[in-house]
């Protein structure tokens, strides 16, 4: 018996000798066949010091004969007469504790007149690397790097800690604020090519409010069937174009009521509110962002891989605090603008692989203040500083999935800017999705 | 601007308790309708058993709503199908439930396929030109009633650990349990005794364990790879295989689009059954024998109608 069990070792110390062999991996696997046999040794002691006929009784549950495997099961089983093996390879087979890592490419192309925001005809525009893994009973660390081209960025980088009392949650680390619907996305879940114009001309565009702080939320008390999330962030206070942190005390803050409902089985909506605050770049002040969003969806539980439709709508007031200007009575001035922008869009999936979308942008922009991606006509110095330039546009988009883990977008793209240039382009993106990427939250 | 910051987390740390948990009832949540219904049959009374997932939509692809959020944060104990079934929508679901208990690890954390025959685990190089292949197993191992028994077997084990004061309880379900399942897999393996060795074509590969555990060769898929919807070149093969193995019937989940399938069956003379991967696929499937039951007796009415 102990011969026949040994067998299996001996094959794999044999085995060891191949070229190639991780060794290690080799005796630790020796070393749980030893357990194994030693276990097994145990139980068969047991089972010979008990009387005949207790066996049965001790296993009420004893499997029924199981029917013959397939033969291409069996080529993967254990072997016959062997006793059956509980379980699959568990994930930590797969990954021991190293931390999921994921790639995800973002290719982008653009052709047409691109007018005075142009972006590149060709450009591999973003590789997210992604690291997840729990760190204890008490954490979770996430971390997303994008590689530009030219450039490495620590997108986000944050610890949670899921295991505190009265149903909080702290992240800590570098995060993107929870401004809005917008401005939390990653590109690759994003339902366009492009950010809205609204966040482009208000929030730093792609970049957005992405900054190193602390966060804190919570599920609030709300009447039954209703989601209420409040959450509280202080960051250091640096966003291009955004906030400016000059000093320790010039921190940001960003403050989102978030509530959700289920309609329907197949239908929710979500609704939001969010307040920023951070030094202003551009004089002695505050720079306060004011945001409301609402989401429609729907999805037919029966079908929900072939159909769904999705209405989001975001509207963006800013009061920002500008350089002070001497007036005509030669006092110095604090002047404030204070634009405003919003979008509204829709995307219908009609097949399990094609989406049909549209979007309509509008939003205000302060004279001669920095936009992302960067306008790049000179501003008019003779409009003002509180002249406010006023952009609209309206984007078509087609969307196709080969599978789960590419997508290829095409989006038409007409934008008027403030200038008085018209843009007229055509947008078009690949994605990809290379090793377990985990879920964004919804 | 901290003041700001701190007033705002104090507004949040007072906010009245809004999580208010039955103390003598375990809250248990599951992945999937099928592991509630076990949950029930052990728990009984003495569990409130709910689930993400219905059973008439794919588990693969599951919207995680933050409604789901209210239930997670309540839960003592999260029952998952594991094998990267639940990987695209259930983890973030997890780590915003703030519920410490129910984390990977925790004590409240409970993945069933540790405790299950797993089928069609790859041993060679995996990779994603396989199509969505689970490189852990096959993730649908529920459908053999043998597994139905080692889960309800954990989860009695579980709700004991958890309540050992109700443990003689769980223990009893559980025997009852087992015997009522007993009987049931004799009628079942009875009916089913005749079809032995049938060939079917399936539309994904979800039936390894309910065909391994009833004599059904599947020998083709209508998806050409998992996750892949179906195209003409593969359906074309997938007609030509079943003419030439002499195949009738095509297999489907509830939640798949029928159009592929029933061209191939009016092709080679075939039907096609939609078949319940889980319960509540139906509404008056509304337990695990009753799975077993719709299931059963469609094939056979099936099988029946080609003699």
């Amino acid at each position: 018996m102990r011969i026949f069990m040994l067998a299996p070792a001996v094959a794999a110390l044999f085995a060891a000798q191949l070229p190639a062999q991780d060794i290690t991996e080799l005796l630790n696997r020796m070393k749980a066949m030893e357990d194994r046999i030693k276990a097994l040794e145990a139980e068969v002691q047991t089972l010979k010091a008990q009387p005949p006929g207790t066996v049965a009784a001790a296993a009420p549950v004893a499997a029924p004969a199981l029917p013959a495997i397939p033969v291409e099961a069996a080529a993967q089983g254990p072997p016959p007469g062997a006793p059956l093996t509980l379980g699959g390879a568990g994930p930590a087979a797969a990954k021991v504790l190293n931390p999921d890592i994921s790639v995800i490419g973002d290719f982008l192309g653009a052709a047409g007149n691109g007018a005075n925001r142009g972006t590149s005809s060709l450009e591999m525009h973003e590789s997210e690397v992604g690291f997840q893994e729990v760190i204890d009973p008490y954490a979770r660390a996430d971390f997303f790097i994008s590689f530009g081209e030219h450039g490495v960025d620590l997108e986000e980088g944050y610890l949670t800690f899921t295991a505190l009392p009265a149903g909080l949650q702290l992240k800590v680390g570098k995060m993107r604020a929870a401004f809005g619907r917008v401005n939390p996305l990653h590109n690759h879940v994003l339902p366009w090519t492009d950010r809205p114009l609204v966040n482009q001309d208000l929030v730093n565009g792609e970049d957005g409010i992405d900054d190193a702080g602390l966060s804190l939320s919570r599920i609030l008390p709300a009447p039954k069937g209703i989601f209420l999330e409040g959450t509280a962030q202080l960051f250091r206070g640096d966003t291009d174009g955004v906030f400016q942190a000059d000093k320790r005390s010039h921190v940001s803050t960003v403050e989102h009521l978030r509530l959700y409902r289920d309609l329907a089985e197949s239908t929710n909506i979500d609704l939001g509110g969010s307040f920023a605050r951070g030094n202003s770049p551009f004089g002695n002040g505050w720079n306060q962002l004011y945001g409301a969003d609402a989401t429609l969806r729907w999805k037919p539980l029966r079908r929900s891989i072939y159909h769904s439709f999705v209405a989001r709508s975001e509207l963006i007031w800013a009061r920002t605090v500008l350089a002070p200007v001497r007036t005509a009575a030669l006092s110095l001035s604090t002047p404030i603008i204070t634009p405003f922008g919003f979008y509204v869009s829709g995307d219908y999936q009609f097949a399990r692989r094609w989406f049909l979308g549209a979007r309509f942008d509008r939003s205000q922009r302060g004279n001669c203040l920095p936009t992302n991606p960067p306008t790049t006509t000179s501003c008019n110095l003779s409009l003002g500083p509180l002249a406010l330039l006023q952009d609209t546009g309206g984007s078509l988009l087609l969307t196709y999935w080969p599978s789960e883990f590419s997508q290829i977008r095409g989006q038409l793209r007409r934008t008027q800017y403030g200038e008085g240039l018209t843009a007229n382009e055509l947008l078009f993106q690949f994605q990809f999705s290379m090793g377990a990427h985990g879920a964004h939250p919804f | 601007m901290l003041k700001r910051f701190f007033a705002s987390a104090v507004l949040l740390l007072t906010a009245a308790a809004g999580v208010t948990r039955a103390a003598s009832k375990l809250t248990v949540m599951t992945a999937t309708q099928d592991l509630a219904s076990l949950a029930r049959e052990v728990g009984g009374d003495l569990v409130n058993a709910d689930s993400i997932a219905m059973g008439y939509q794919d588990p693969h692809f599951v919207e995680p709503k933050p409604s789901f959020l209210l239930k997670l944060q309540k839960a003592d104990l999260l029952v998952v199908v594991g094998l990267q079934l639940e990987i695209g929508w259930l983890p973030p679901l997890i780590t915003q439930s703030r519920n410490a208990r129910i984390q990977v690890g925790a004590l409240g954390y409970l993945d069933m396929s540790q405790y299950c025959q797993i089928l069609e685990i790859p041993t060679g190089q995996v990779t994603r030109a396989m199509g969505d292949v689970h490189p852990l197993g096959n993730p649908h191992y529920w459908l053999d009633p043998e597994n139905g028994r080692r889960i309800a077997k954990e989860l009695a084990a579980k709700f004991s650990e958890m309540q050992p004061a109700n443990a003689a309880a769980f223990a009893q379900r559980f025997a009852d349990f087992d015997k009522r399942l007993s009987i049931a897999e004799k009628g079942w393996e009875v009916r089913m005794a005749p079809y032995r060795g049938r060939k079917v074509v399936t539309y994904h590969r979800s039936w390894p364990n309910f065909c391994e555990r009833f004599g059904l060769e599947v020998v083709d898929y209508v998806e050409p790879k998992p996750g892949i919807p179906p195209t003409p070149v593969h359906t074309l093969e997938v007609i030509n295989t079943m003419k030439r193995e002499g195949i009738k019937l095509i297999l489907v989940e509830p939640y798949f689009d029928l159009r592929a399938p029933n061209k191939i069956a009016q092709d080679v003379g075939g039907q096609v059954a939609v078949l319940l991967p889980s319960v509540g696929g139906v509404k008056q499937v509304t337990d695990y024998f009753q799975l077993f039951d719709y299931d059963i007796n469609l094939l056979v009415s099936l099988f029946e109608k080609a003699k």
